[in-house]
């Protein structure tokens, strides 16, 4: 059974000091240029005390609260995958040479990240790419060698933003597996500081290096309570029985035509979606023709390119575009990957410019259900 | 082994502020790898010098505004065995096509003083509206990475790599911050091609649509979005009326915020 410690304010940078005496490029949220972002921290001081966000359709806004708080912003438009699958990659270059050619496969020397304050949604995220990226039969090779050197400090919610629904998708409040360290934040009777669950070897040998407390049994419990307080708080909620099933039905359903006017088939939503994998390889000559570059970057099921076939593109609408991109997340990633293809992070409802709530669309589908 | 002749490369120039020509001049760096593999054979923005045609790749700035123009686009494409456009007046009429909304007539005699010298057309319009276009680079100016990207392209025969998508797509992969969500700051980017690298958003700008609208642009939506962050009705048309105020999608949001803010 995991067992966990009482870490205070000083503990936690001691813990950040490990970590990069340990070589670790520590990435946190903090604030630059009045928005939060998902980057490099050095110390303690560097993440956001005391900012809070609000989110809603369309809508991110950062404000200050007063409370000395380190993790009271849910999350940054940007996940892990940024620092885990970067968004442009050089897979191989080759050069001709007389009659032939050379491939020289690119190999990275991986950073060794330790992802600080990452949310519970996110944590359940990278276990989807795990389940995708991390098959015996196929594996990416930079996320495997990046992710394997990841350290995890996850950071549990006390506070859900307005369109957060982890609650409805089994994937937050609370980090259940998959983390070197889960934090609960407590602020109470004018102490500050931190119950940590211990969830590798490698944490728990890091933990005994710096100053820590067992945890009390109120803390722990003061703590669940803290987090079940958020799941009763959830910004939205999404009725996931029956859903693949009524989805499958409904591909005719004249209701896409409505979100399809709206769509504004931007990509957006993809690539704020810690989910989502999609990326498209190019191959770059130079001006003699003798070298060339493969390049991977993210792309986008919302891009027409992206369904293009000989002849032309598969969906050239933008309400099949919209239609494909929820049926994956919530029907076909099912069938492929034997799960959710959404975590309930929000990021899609917040950041798509046209306000569209992936939560509104598919009740709108089941209740103008066709019935078959 | 026989050296392979080098293509004969002619840039031209009609109504345009020369910006787009300037960027072959500002691939400083590879200018001369450039040529190694291209005749420069008719530049008159960089050499006197002219080579005579037919020219093996055309680059035509500018968009068409005289009865002159409209006769000599023919001659270029005539000359040119591969045509391709550059930038927002070679492919969308440019800013200048803000004369296109109203009668040209009226700026004439409001600008000069002996407007019977003038001859013009009442439209400006884009090279492909006159000739055949074998391909285009757009943006306002056009992208120094993309012009080297339709070099690389032409001398290795493959198709160039120049995305349609949104400019949201370049913001995502930077992680820029998206100005319109996260401070309210209305911005073309979801309607607009890539190419840019986004530049304005990374500096807290909204996207004024420089490269002009992407594949199946939703303006519609867009602007209902604007409305809702405050924009009026004539604030949406001049968001529509920048530098490819003449191409259809944006040409048709405009017009149809103009006849609202009328009523």
């Amino acid at each position: 059974m995991a067992h966990q410690v009482r870490l205070t304010l000083d503990a936690l940078q001691s813990l950040i000091d490990e970590l990069q005496s340990r070589e670790y490029i520590v990435i946190g949220p903090k604030i630059e240029n009045r928005k939060v972002v998902y980057d490099e921290i050095a110390k303690i001081d560097d993440l956001p005390a005391g900012w809070s966000d609000e989110q809603e359709a369309a809508t991110y806004r950062l404000h200050k609260t007063g409370s000395p708080a380190l993790f009271d912003i849910t999350h940054s438009m940007n996940a892990w995958i940024h620092h885990l699958y970067p968004s442009k990659a050089t897979l191989l270059k080759a050069s001709r040479e007389n009659s032939g050619f050379t491939v020289e496969r690119m190999k990275e020397a991986p950073p060794k990240y330790a992802l600080f304050g990452i949310r519970p949604c996110d944590l359940e995220a990278m276990k989807k790419y795990d389940r995708i990226l991390l098959k015996d039969t196929f594996h990416d090779e930079i996320y495997k060698n990046r992710r394997e050197k990841t350290f995890i400090i996850s950071a549990n919610c006390t506070r859900p933003s307005g369109t957060c629904f982890c609650a409805s998708m089994d994937s937050g409040p609370k980090a259940t597996s998959g983390y070197d360290l889960a934090l609960t934040e407590i602020i109470r009777d004018g102490d500050h500081y931190f119950i940590a669950d211990i969830g590798s070897e490698s944490a728990q040998e890091l933990i005994n290096k710096i100053p820590q407390a067992e945890a009390s049994a109120d803390d722990i419990a003061y703590a669940n309570s803290l987090i079940e307080k958020a799941r009763e708080q959830m910004g939205r909620t999404l009725n996931t029985g029956n859903l693949k099933e009524i989805l499958y039905k409904n591909y005719e359903n004249t209701h896409w035509d409505t979100v399809g006017d709206r769509c504004l088939t931007c990509g957006n939503c993809t690539l704020v979606c810690p989910t989502c994998f999609c990326t498209t390889i190019q191959d770059y000559t130079d001006l003699t023709g003798s070298n060339v570059e493969r390049i991977r970057q993210w792309d986008s099921c919302y891009n027409n390119e992206f369904s293009y076939i000989h002849g032309g593109s598969v969906r050239t609408s933008s309400y099949a575009r919209y239609r494909h991109w929820l049926m994956h997340k919530l029907a076909t990633y099912h069938d492929q990957f034997d799960t959710s293809g959404c975590v309930g992070c929000g990021r899609c409802i917040t950041w798509c410019p046209a306000a569209i709530d992936i939560t509104e669309e598919a009740s709108a589908i089941r209740q103008h259900s066709i019935t078959v | 082994m026989a050296k392979k002749r080098k293509p004969k490369l002619a840039v031209w120039k009609f109504a345009s502020c020369d910006g787009c020509q300037l960027s072959l001049l500002d691939c400083e760096d590879e200018l001369l790898a450039i040529t190694d593999h291209i005749e420069i054979a008719y530049f008159p923005e960089a050499t006197r010098a002219v080579v005579k045609g037919p020219y093996d790749l055309s680059l035509v700035e500018g968009s068409i505004t005289t009865p002159h123009d409209a006769e000599r686009v023919h001659q270029v494409r005539r000359s040119s065995k591969f045509l391709v456009t550059i930038g927002a007046c070679a492919t969308a009429g440019g800013i200048q096509a803000l004369r296109n909304f109203k009668d040209v007539n009226t700026y004439i005699t409001a600008v000069y003083p002996t407007p019977q010298f003038i001859e013009t057309l009442n439209k400006s319009t884009p090279i492909a509206d006159h000739v055949f276009v074998d391909f285009q680079l757009r943006g306002c100016p056009i992208s120094k990475f993309q012009l080297l990207e339709l070099f690389n392209a032409y001398l290795n025969g493959r198709k160039p790599n120049i995305p349609q998508y949104s400019v949201c797509i370049e913001c995502k992969r930077k992680g820029t911050t998206c100005v319109m969500v996260a401070q309210g700051i209305p911005c073309l980017g979801p309607v607009t091609q890539a190419g840019c690298d986004a530049i304005c958003p990374s500096f807290e700008r909204g996207c004024y649509g420089c490269f002009g609208p992407k594949e199946t642009p939703n303006t519609h939506s867009l602007a209902e979005r604007f409305h809702v962050l405050g924009e009026k009705e004539d604030d949406i048309v001049r968001f529509f009326r920048g530098y490819n105020s003449y191409a259809e999608p944006f040409q048709r949001e405009s017009i149809a915020h103009e006849k609202k803010s009328q009523v």
